[in-house]
């Protein structure tokens, strides 16, 4: 056993050999990686590249069928987290391990209790979280409820009972997958300050901005290989895309100027109330027309969700709209989805998994919803024909470039990029006059990303109108023709992606107007 | 309706209820680990059973009690090797369980007795008898105070003292102590605690076989306190009452003790519609009162009274997510 005798180990963490399968599937093949004490490591890959099963196995989640654990130094074998913890590691899961109903203290010392009576161990837990959080800007309510608290702080909750566990090592999983860039920002400076401490961090995650902002090594995944190691600031974004995808990139949209026709949607004072009676959307009105893309930018939550949802008719409204002229009804009879996508509006909701597929049915199946009363999907007056869908799926499939492309698997067993290219498909192969499009690639790898746009862009062209809702800033500013910027339920204002950019979008966003007045 | 009816009616409150409150209180604990146990009665039955007959060959009634909570930890067993270790469906495992355990009880008391499915009645120390708590006669004559001392909480057996007790010694544990902490963990997030490097299938066994112990004191004192022997279904539906006392007391113990109470004072009206006809002056069917826990809960759960949520994780196998 290579066991470094007294000198001090210079890697934190050694894998060598990890190999993983799970059935046919090999998700981890050889895999060897060095991370040095005291940096932050990213590892990039695609989405079903291996990444989380890595760091599982790294954490004691899962068993690797071959391969050596080193940490510092030390052949370390990891059989359970239990483990894992007591090597040091800590890991911080995409999604997030807590329990809702529980105060932050007790989510804190779950598993790392002080004997067997809760009072001693919250009183502890207490002085050591004040530490924690004046020493890393980890500051969070100790007897708040998890379920209070937003996406960011539940995520510095975790970070918290890593290091309350006297964690050296700390692994993230796709951690700005959720936050606002505000909150990422604020993660990076924490993870930043982490290191400064002598701790190491291992970031994975699929956005290349990310690492080349806040990492000091990368490896790269593809395919459950190992394909490359190397220093950040010696790579390029477009390096490491095509390391990760296996061929050349483009990571700008190639798109040319926009040929608006007539409008094709009109909405008046739009107003949404929730269920508490509380409004979401104050009064908006814009139009968009034939042939043209208007990106609606705001940070999540400013209403952006319920705009998509009165439009697609999974939620009442009042104001007027109307579609090529004809009234669109907000509620009531003719507001439903069925109603809307008859009109020839598509839907692709922000929540592939909550509305826009049933995972556990098969991808022909999902293909059919929302459009299971279309002439060509009946075989007669009682029976659909199924064979007909399968065979539309297929064509669609061949066309999105899904894969693996067999109908007849479960919408779960494909990949996040491969889920939402069977959802774009389905709306966007209705040929719609509008498309509402929410989110279009929130968890979908690099490759998925570039041919999801150039779909969005195609179909522009092919003379539809296009509401693209996303919190990517990024992809709002390449792809839409014309930019709302939402706040508290509002638009600030509309902007020509040309002559913007970044910085007075994000003001608008926070709430403030051109003016300097806050709204 | 007078004094005297009055303490009568509470003291068969306290006696009915406290099947109820054991049972109830076992569900709290698996239901709590996010294992639900629709299969209360079949394990108070099974207990019942083996804590007559044991009681009965013994002339111990202790004896009996370790017999029903012998038997009730095989069936609780059974449900946790299937809905934890196989990840079976729970509801299924509990239903299954309480068919068994109706058919298998009658089976082998007429194997063992003969007497159509009964044991043979038990006398003397083969039961638990009531205790009179100390003072309870002399204080007899204190005004108000006194008959209720002596009437209602004094002349109980043993297993009514526990199971109230058992009542504060389950808030205790699962608010104080570190294994409730995880409990009540493990039944919201397994993956939290499985996370946190503690073991989910070991954290919920311990909770089953809690409910296992629990139900068996449950089914014990059917036979050997409340009645003198088993006899076919006795237990008559009250595990479903008492998964409907834990609704509606939403999973929480002192809540639980109040609901089981309640339904205890309902099943106690039951035996004396004459008090209920006094009263409202109309004749009320008996099974009207009978059915008013199951009414009751239904409000709960429609939302009239509050919110019940049940434990997050609760009726779902864990398996580690990809």
């Amino acid at each position: 056993m290579a066991n470094q005798s007294g000198a001090e180990a210079a890697y934190a963490i050694e894998l060598k050999g990890i190999s993983k399968a799970f059935g046919p599937v090999q998700a981890n093949k050889d895999i060897n990686i060095a991370v040095p004490k005291g940096t932050i490591h990213g590892i990039i890959g695609e989405n079903g590249a291996g990444k989380s099963t890595l760091m599982s196995i790294l954490y004691g989640f899962y068993k690797a069928d071959a391969g050596q654990i080193f940490v510092n130094g030390q052949l370390t074998p990891i059989p359970d987290s239990q483990s894992a913890i007591r090597a040091g590691i800590g890991m911080v899961f995409q999604h997030f391990k807590l329990v809702q109903n529980f105060t932050v203290l007790e989510n804190i010392i779950l598993g790392a209790e002080e004997g067997q009576m809760l009072n001693t161990s919250l009183t502890k837990a207490r002085k050591e979280l004040e530490r924690l959080a004046r020493d890393y800007d980890l500051e969070v309510d100790p007897d708040a409820l998890i379920e209070d608290l937003s996406v960011g702080h539940q995520q510095r909750v975790e970070i918290l009972k890593a290091l309350y566990r006297q964690a050296d090592i700390l692994i993230l999983d796709e951690p700005t997958g959720v936050l606002t860039p505000d909150e990422a920002d604020h993660l990076f400076r924490i993870l930043k300050g982490l290191k400064e401490q002598g701790k190491t961090v291992i970031l994975i995650t699929h956005k290349l901005r990310e690492i080349m902002e806040a990492t000091d090594n990368v490896s790269v995944m593809r395919r459950g290989t190992m394909v490359a190691t190397v220093k950040t600031a010696e790579t390029s974004p477009e390096q490491l895309a095509e390391l990760m995808v296996g061929r050349k990139v483009l990571l700008e949209v190639d798109k040319g100027t926009a040929r608006p026709g007539e409008v094709v949607l009109k909405v008046e004072d739009l107003r949404v109330r929730d269920e508490h009676k509380v409004e979401r959307l104050k009064g908006i009105s814009f139009e968009i027309r034939a042939g043209e893309i208007l990106g609606i930018a705001g940070v999540a939550g400013n209403g952006q969700s319920e705009l998509l949802a009165a439009l697609g008719g999974m939620q009442a409204a009042t104001g007027t709209a109307t579609l090529k002229g004809a009234p669109l009804p907000l509620s009531g009879a003719g507001s439903d989805g069925q109603s809307r996508r008859r009109s020839g509006i598509a839907h692709v909701p922000e929540d592939r998994h909550h509305h826009g597929l049933i995972l556990d049915f098969t991808a022909w199946e999902n293909v059919a919803f929302g459009y299971f009363n279309d002439p060509r999907y009946q075989k007669n007056a009682l029976f659909m024909d199924n064979d007909a869908i399968r065979a539309d799926t297929e064509r669609k499939m061949a066309k999105f470039d899904v894969r693996p492309p067999i109908p007849t698997l479960a919408a779960k067993s494909f990949s996040g990029g491969n889920q939402q290219k069977i959802v774009v498909a389905r709306e966007m192969e209705q040929n719609p006059a509008l498309l509402l499009i929410g989110q279009p690639t929130r968890g979908v790898d690099i490759g998925a990303i570039e041919f999801i746009h150039k779909q969005i862009i195609a179909l522009r062209d092919a003379g539809a109108a296009i509401l693209l809702v996303s919190v990517e800033l990024d992809e709002i500013m390449s792809l839409s023709d014309r930019i709302a910027v939402m706040f508290d339920g509002r638009i600030m204002g509309f902007r020509d992606p040309e002559k913007t950019d970044e910085r007075e979008l994000g003001l608008l966003m926070a709430g403030v107007t051109g003016k300097g007045e806050a709204a | 309706m007078d004094y005297a009816t009055l303490l009568q009616l509470l003291d068969s409150t306290l006696r009915l209820a406290t099947p109820l409150l054991l049972a109830c209180l076992a569900g709290l604990y698996s239901e709590r680990s996010g294992v639900f146990d629709i299969g209360l009665e079949g394990k108070m039955l099974v207990a019942a059973m083996c804590a007559g007959a044991v009681a009965f060959y013994t002339g111990s009634a202790w004896v009996g009690a370790l017999a029903g909570i012998a038997g009730s930890l095989v069936f609780a067993l059974i449900h946790g090797v299937t809905s934890i270790t196989f990840r079976g469906n729970q509801l299924i495992a509990g239903v299954a369980l309480n068919f068994l355990a109706s058919g298998m009880t009658v089976l082998v008391a007429q194997y063992l007795f003969g007497q159509g499915g009964r044991t043979p009645p038990l006398e003397g120390a083969a039961r638990f008898n009531p205790i009179d708590l100390p003072l309870s006669e002399t204080l007899k004559g204190v005004p108000v105070i006194g008959p209720f001392y002596h009437e209602v909480i004094s002349g109980h057996s043993i297993l009514v003292y526990a199971a109230f007790a058992i009542v504060a010694l389950t808030w205790w544990v699962l608010y104080r102590t570190r294994y409730g902490l995880r409990l009540r963990a493990v039944g919201e997030n397994p993956a939290a605690v499985d996370t946190a490097g503690v073991s989910v299938p070991a954290l919920r066994f311990s909770a089953v076989m809690v409910t296992g112990v629990l139900c068996g004191l449950a089914g014990a004192y059917m036979a050997t306190a409340l009645q003198a022997g088993f006899g076919k279904e006795m237990t008559a539906g009250r595990g479903y009452i008492a998964l409907a006392a834990l609704i509606f007391a939403k999973w929480r113990p002192i809540q639980a003790m109040w609901a089981c109470l309640l339904f205890g004072f309902f099943q106690a009206l039951a035996t004396r519609p004459d008090i209920v006809e006094g009263i409202v002056q109309v004749k009320i069917p008996v099974s009207f009162i009978e059915a008013l826990p199951y009414v009751l809960t239904v409000f709960v759960l429609a939302g009239f009274v509050g919110k019940a949520i049940p434990p997050r994780a609760g009726g779902e196998p864990y398996v580690k997510e990809r």
